[in-house]
């Protein structure tokens, strides 16, 4: 006789509550987009789409809702973030793996994992304590300019430091990932050390550099909170680093005391949120693409 | 410029960018622990009284209403997003699902790890607006655990890759189901899932942008899952830039006890990743 037992039935229900938890939170990222897309038809029906992004008037009395000077804000700030993050953390990425004792490697790697780990609000904190005063009374009359610190330089540099630990992680980990025959055989052939890094390494761990480049890029393309303290927070279009600026993400947190009240706005601060999603979707998806095709490209077997 | 001379000029470059990177660290560290440890020690008390009526005027009282929010917040949200990081990462694995789709699904948590937290507290909020509801502790919890989601599912399942098909197999072979060779296969990952898990906690308890539209926000204590709450990262992003000293002195010692915790994760992450490599078959690779 058989004898019954509960062991199968119960694999197969734990199966199928893993497909519904799974379904579910697949079901729950298209429900974000279509949430958003639905809500944001307000605005959309009272204002063409060109005009909210080319208009540079940000009146919410009058019904004005023009994104283009946080639009350039984001991209500007982004930009000259980048700019300073990657020289800087690639360089000190390669002597923590290719030059740095043991000792300091250890050190130096648990350093950037509490970097990585600390909130953005406390970078925000860090910098309105030094770097806003530094820029106000430095650098702005090093230019001859008059400024409050609270401006799209001082908004830069925050993201350029919080960027750091990313880039610096990815890129350690491939670079140490690569085979010692690599090394080996290039310095064999008379090479100096950063000839091995320039024309072999580099390239080797090419892939992986290139994503965390682009992973910091989205961290600081999303970052709102550090920003939002520090940027100053004006819609203005301005060619001046040092003058107060507006990213998409700190517009949203910036008006949310307004938010609820005028269903207009709100349905325009929605748009933004939606217009970011689709742009770091685009962005994940894209890197995933360049990833392959640098592995293929660059391939050293 | 010969290769020797070019040698030299980047290694003075790299040092240079390593000393800016740790001079940038120790100052944001050097801060937290001096400027916010002063005002802890200056004023112990602070921890442990609720704020005051005029609390953000420089008004008297303490920032127990952000801790409190804080610790409400993010424990039940980490428990629930392991709970559901689990059954996903496991279900990810090849004895249940094709390779195929369970790319697929990887994109997608791999997309969502990758979305601004702003994006998933303006959800939440529209849920909210939609179910005519207000910002509270439980719009909060949910906000954090959609936010440490896509993290635990990753790292979890990095972890439950990584387990050796021996394992898989023998368990098979000896007649037991999925479920059962589950307990043995998480047992092995299990350094790797609570390096995930207290990763996720870490992301959670400094994030401020989700949660400053869905959490409410108010200055009292947290009393009911549908009361307002606060929290130390919101309490640093609303009061960092107050007219009054005393005010912006709470955002330091805020600031203080999130690095300390920060700090202590990470501590925890390391010492339990040591104690649970003794269920690793000793260490060695099957």
């Amino acid at each position: 006789m058989k004898i019954p037992s509960f062991r199968h039935p119960m694999d197969k229900t734990v199966k199928w509550i893993m497909v519904a938890v799974t379904g579910a939170t697949a079901l729950l990222f298209v429900l974000m987009v279509l949430l958003l897309a639905q809500r944001s038809q307000l605005v959309l029906s009272e204002t063409r789409v060109g005009d909210l992004f080319l208009s540079s008037t940000w009146d919410p009395e009058r019904g004005q809702y023009g994104f283009l000077p946080a639009v350039i804000g984001t991209f500007v700030v982004t930009a000259v973030s980048m700019l300073i993050a990657i020289p800087v953390s690639l360089l000190s990425a390669i002597y923590i793996s290719e030059y740095a004792p043991p000792k300091i490697k250890t050190m130096v790697q648990s350093f950037v994992d509490v970097l990585a780990g600390t909130p953005s609000v406390v970078y925000g904190l860090c910098a309105l304590l030094v770097i806003v005063p530094v820029v106000r009374d430095f650098v702005g009359p090093l230019f001859g300019v008059k400024t409050t610190g609270m401006c799209i330089l001082t908004a830069s540099i925050v993201l350029a430091i919080m960027v750091f630990p990313i880039i610096i992680s990815i890129t350690v980990e491939a670079m140490t990932a690569l085979p010692l025959g690599l090394r080996e055989q290039f310095l064999s052939l008379g090479a100096t050390k950063w000839q091995l890094i320039e024309i072999v390494l580099m390239r080797a761990a090419g892939p992986g550099i290139i994503s965390g480049v682009i992973l910091g890029f989205g961290r600081a393309l999303g970052e709102t909170m550090a920003v939002a303290m520090v940027i100053g927070s004006k819609n203005v279009i301005t060619l001046s680093l040092l003058s107060p600026g507006q990213t998409l993400p700190s517009l949203i947190v910036g008006s949310f005391g307004e938010m609820m009240s005028v269903p207009l706005q709100q349905s325009a601060l929605l748009f933004i949120s939606l217009v970011l999603f689709i742009i770091i979707i685009i962005f994940n998806i894209l890197t995933g693409y360049i990833k392959n095709y640098l592995k293929k490209r660059w391939r050293f077997e | 410029m010969n290769k020797y001379a070019k040698e030299s000029l980047f290694k003075v470059l790299m040092i240079v960018s390593v000393l800016i990177i740790a001079a940038s660290l120790l100052l944001i560290l050097g801060i937290c622990i001096v400027k916010g440890g002063y005002v802890i020690l200056k004023d112990p008390k602070l921890i442990v009284t609720a704020p005051g009526p005029k609390y953000l005027l420089g008004g008297e009282g303490g920032l127990l209403h952000a801790i409190l929010g804080s610790i409400y917040m993010v424990i039940p949200s980490t428990i629930i997003a392991t709970f559901l990081a689990y059954l996903i990462a496991r279900f990810l694995q090849v004895d249940y699902i094709r390779q195929k789709w369970s790319d697929r699904i990887r994109v997608l948590f791999d997309v969502l790890w990758g979305v601004p937290s702003i994006i998933f507290g303006i959800f939440v909020l529209n849920v909210l607006i939609r179910i005519g509801g207000r910002g509270c502790l439980l719009a909060a919890i949910i906000t954090l655990a959609l936010l440490q989601l896509p993290i635990i599912v990753r790292y979890m399942d990095e972890a439950l890759s990584a387990v050796p098909n021996g394992i898989r197999e023998s368990m098979y072979s000896l007649g037991a189901t999925r479920l059962e060779t589950s307990h043995v296969i998480a047992k092995y990952a299990l350094p790797g899932i609570t390096a995930g898990v207290l990763l996720g906690m870490g992301r959670a308890i400094g994030d401020a942008a989700s949660v400053v539209f869905t959490a409410g926000a108010s200055n009292a204590l947290p009393t009911g899952l549908l009361k307002s709450a606060s929290s130390l990262p919101l309490l640093i992003f609303m009061q960092a830039s107050s007219y009054y000293p005393s005010v912006r002195d709470h955002a330091y010692a805020a600031s203080f006890m999130l690095i300390a915790i920060i700090l202590l994760l990470n501590i925890c992450s390391r010492a339990s990743a040591k104690r649970f490599r003794r269920f690793t078959n000793g260490g060695k690779n099957l």
